[in-house]
């Protein structure tokens, strides 16, 4: 198949936010042409590294247990952007959620029954049944019997806007440029965290220890267009959702088996051997988010977790075997620190302990008296051989800096006079609701809610604006 | 001869599981996942009932972002597979004929091939030709022409062989896999229930496993459940038969409406369509979650259901006429085959993934 000279809505991106554009649009039956930069066994952009959305439900459902309301998502979004947000299109995001379930199980995107061991998410997070690959193989399949034409290796490089109107984009697929005009655009094509000049812009050098946990594909080529046809932008150049994982991942594409669970059980030091952060200050779920901005702000963005045998097992098992000594200077050995600093680290925190009852399923009593930072709960000697470490380095999920939009998912221009038929969704566009922080499930219901509404105006209003 | 383990299989199911375990996005699919959740690590025996606990639906594949060519290579059904037909060369009786799984589609069609004909020259020589293509009808027919006791013989010392063969097979697996003692009545119950359901084919959805392509279908689950099912009732009509020649002194062939003759015609139907069904859904597949040097076990295997079969009603139909002694002697001699090989084919798969999932049941009761 070749890509077509002209189309009615031209979707940029293919994963869960251009799915959702594409399949909308064409529902309303337009003829869609949806841009892959990925090879087909690569699709997906991040989506295929996901596992659920967050979604507020009045009662339980055969997927969430118990209710999620409106009120207590939207205090959620509220504390974890610490007011970054934009309160109509967050409070639209949430209020579309519970029908989006509903919308993308008709596409036959199916959910895992409400499980007894997933997490502390089951109330408010649902699960995809076979995670984010198996979302997106549904929605690539429902996309198809809808007629949307598929292009695979196809990077929309380039944006030409007509009269004040977007006209068409320039494509290239295998090596070959081709131009696709269409009546509406929608970009979903992601954030930029796999571009390392542009990271480097906002990060400095420290951008080159940056691991990219999801796919190599997002480059921001259509953010960087859409601001420099003038675009309103969102959040920062340094934000974006940045974890600490496990330093031994791959630079791109690693998702969720470099995650390591077990700071919180911990101390973590820098490469002097030095702590830096109360590592027990609150659940790990509620605590991940922030650790990759910390371990991105040491010297070389490298951080080491310390256990000792207690602990061992209070964690979910990593990929990566953790690295092991019998002695604090033996350890410190295989992982090139100082082997006296770490054993000093090691003495005044374990002087620091206070007595207190262990429970690793809540905020305990077990933490550190006189130290700084102080380690405010699950603090215990660091005393039993064999100790273990896990290298930490920053890994980068998605950048927030992104487009500004309106509540029709249409990209709004500086000078208000800008085209009226560019509409956007998903990461590139995320940051209006997640100007900073980031809470479990929330890309992918902003991806998904503002996929239809994207979607759904290109088609209705692609002809007439 | 004690088949060794090939230690890179089960290297390479320990890397796969141990990505698969810091993942866990599978959790819903199907018991293997559950099984696998259940475990921080693994130890060597885990991968034997792991590998026999997976029904091979693929669905795991095709959800996987980490399937190749991603650099991590997860591709579980595979790595499953491989350690599977492993176990079948490990836990077989004698040890010996273990080998007999590496090349098992020439060795089950060579088998039945020397069978058969060996029986058909038995015939040739043994039996009278005015007998063998004789017209006999009524109780006995079929004794006229092959006698009783030595039908009653050959079947009771080859199947006799394959039970015992069997057993020791599944004693060592249920004792190799962890299990103690016995299993609960509950346990019972439940794997009886998913194995005659076939649940874990369900995709964890009820819409199906994948097998064309990354969609949901439950077609081979329903052909599976024909070859099952009819291989089921085949072998109920036997023991129904058995039962009315000593029990009751009725003798063969019953009438076509007699239970045993009812019970072998449904299930021989099955035994049609639910093979020819597998065969047609396995040559459509998506081969990349797949084994394709064990695709001559599954072949092999399901086409001697077909032939069996086949046969059979085949002698149902010609019964009365001159050409039922030979019929009779084709139908026997590839019964005679099938059962002779009943330990040393695909037939196997059936019951250590019956043992695995009662092993699965039994960890899941012991659960807080």
């Amino acid at each position: 198949m070749k890509i077509p000279e002209k189309t009615d809505v031209l979707v940029v991106g293919g994963g869960n936010a251009g799915l959702c554009a594409a399949i909308a649009a064409a529902e309303e039956g337009a003829d869609v042409v949806l841009l892959e930069h990925a090879p087909e066994h690569m699709r997906g952009g991040n989506t295929r590294h996901t596992r659920n959305l967050r979604a507020m439900h009045p009662q339980p459902t055969a997927t969430l247990t118990d209710s999620y309301t409106e009120e207590e998502y939207w205090l959620d979004l509220l504390r974890v952007t610490e007011g970054n947000t934009n309160e109509s299109l967050a409070r639209l995001t949430i209020k579309e959620s519970y029908p989006l379930l509903e919308w993308l199980h008709a596409q036959g995107v199916r959910y895992q029954r409400a499980l007894s061991g997933t997490l502390s998410l089951g109330r408010t997070n649902a699960f995809f049944l076979g995670g984010g690959k198996a979302l997106l193989n549904a929605q690539y399949r429902a996309a198809k019997r809808l007629g949307v034409k598929i292009f695979y290796d196809s990077e929309a490089r380039d944006l030409n806007i007509d009269g004040g109107k977007f006209a068409s984009a320039t494509v290239v697929n295998r090596g070959y440029s081709y131009e696709i005009a269409a009546n509406a655009l929608v970009v979903a094509s992601g954030g930029f965290q796999a571009n390392t000049e542009w990271m480097k812009q906002a990060w400095g050098d420290a951008a080159e220890n940056f691991l990219i946990r999801g796919t190599p594909y997002n480059t921001g080529t259509m953010l960087r267009c859409l601001m420099d046809q003038g675009a309103a932008t969102v959040s920062e150049p340094d934000q974006c959702h940045a974890v600490a994982i496990d330093a031994r991942g791959p630079r791109f594409d690693g998702g969720i088996v470099t995650r390591l669970d077990c700071v919180c059980f911990s101390f973590v030091v820098n490469k002097s051997a030095q702590r830096f952060y109360d590592e027990g200050e609150d659940f790990w779920p509620k605590r991940y988010a922030i650790w990759g901005r910390l371990v991105a702000q040491q010297p070389d963005q490298i951080a080491y977790a310390i256990i000792d045998a207690k602990v061992s097992e209070n964690f979910m098992p990593s990929v990566f075997p953790s690295i092991t000594a019998d002695t604090i200077e033996g350890l410190a050995g295989k992982i090139g620190l100082d082997g006296e600093a770490l054993a000093q680290t090691t003495r005044v925190f374990n002087e620091s302990v206070v007595a207190g009852a262990y429970d690793p399923d809540k905020l305990d009593e077990c933490r550190t008296e006189g130290l700084r930072p102080p380690k405010s709960h699950w603090a215990l000697k660091i005393d039993q051989p064999p100790y273990s470490a896990f290298p930490l380095k920053p890994g980068i999920t998605f950048t927030y800096l992104g487009v500004e939009v309106d509540e029709q998912a249409r990209v709004l221009f500086k000078d208000g006079d800008g085209p009226q038929n560019i509409y956007a969704a998903g990461e590139v566009m995320a940051g209006n609701i997640l100007g900073k922080g980031y809470c479990a499930g929330t890309g992918m219901t902003i991806g998904g809610v503002f996929g239809r509404i994207a979607g759904g105006n290109a088609a209705r209003h692609g002809g007439t604006a | 001869m004690i088949i060794a383990t090939d230690a890179s299989h089960r290297d390479e199911a320990r890397r796969v599981l141990e990505i698969c375990n810091s993942c866990r996005y599978c959790e819903g699919l199907c018991a293997t996942f559950q099984a696998l959740a259940r475990r921080r690590s693994f130890a060597d025996q885990d991968f034997d009932y792991l590998a026999n606990l997976c029904h091979n639906c693929t669905a795991c594949y095709h959800d996987c972002q980490y399937a190749p060519p991603h650099a991590f290579a997860v591709n579980v059904p595979a790595a499953l597979t491989d350690m599977r037909v492993e176990t079948y060369a490990r836990y077989a009786w004698p040890g010996a004929m273990g080998r007999w799984f590496y090349n098992n589609g020439l060795v089950v069609s060579l088998v039945t091939t020397l069978l058969i004909t060996a029986t058909l020259l038995l015939a040739l020589l043994l039996i009278e030709p005015e007998v063998l293509y004789g017209r006999f009808i009524g109780p006995g027919a079929f004794y006229e022409v092959i006698g009783h006791g030595v039908m009653v013989g050959v079947a009771g010392v080859t199947f006799g062989f394959s039970v015992l063969s069997l057993s020791v097979s599944v004693v060592k697996f249920w004792r190799g896999v962890g299990g103690s003692g016995l299993p609960s009545i509950r346990s019972i119950i439940q794997a009886c229930t998913s194995a005659a359901t076939l649940k874990h084919l369900d995709g964890g959805h009820g819409e199906g496993c994948s097998s064309v392509d990354d969609g949901f279908s439950n077609q081979r689950r329903m052909y599976h459940q024909f070859t099952m099912w009819g291989f089921v009732l085949c072998f109920a009509a036997t023991c129904v038969a058995t039962i009315y020649d000593y029990g009751f002194g009725l003798v063969a062939p019953y009438d076509y409406f007699s239970l045993p003759v009812v019970l072998g015609t449904v299930g021989g139907i099955g035994l049609l369509v639910g093979p020819v069904g597998l065969i047609w859904n396995k040559i459509r597949s998506d081969s990349r979650p797949m084994r394709a040097v064990y695709y001559g076990m599954d072949y092999a295997f399901l086409l001697s259901l077909l032939l069996v079969s086949l046969s059979g009603l085949l002698l149902l139909v010609l019964r009365e006429t001159a050409a039922m002694g030979m019929a009779l002697v084709i139908h026997l001699g590839l019964v005679f085959g099938f059962f002779v090989l009943l330990p040393y084919s695909k037939f196997v798969h059936g019951i250590y993934r019956f043992v695995a999932l009662l092993h699965y049941a039994q960890e899941g009761s012991a659960e807080p």
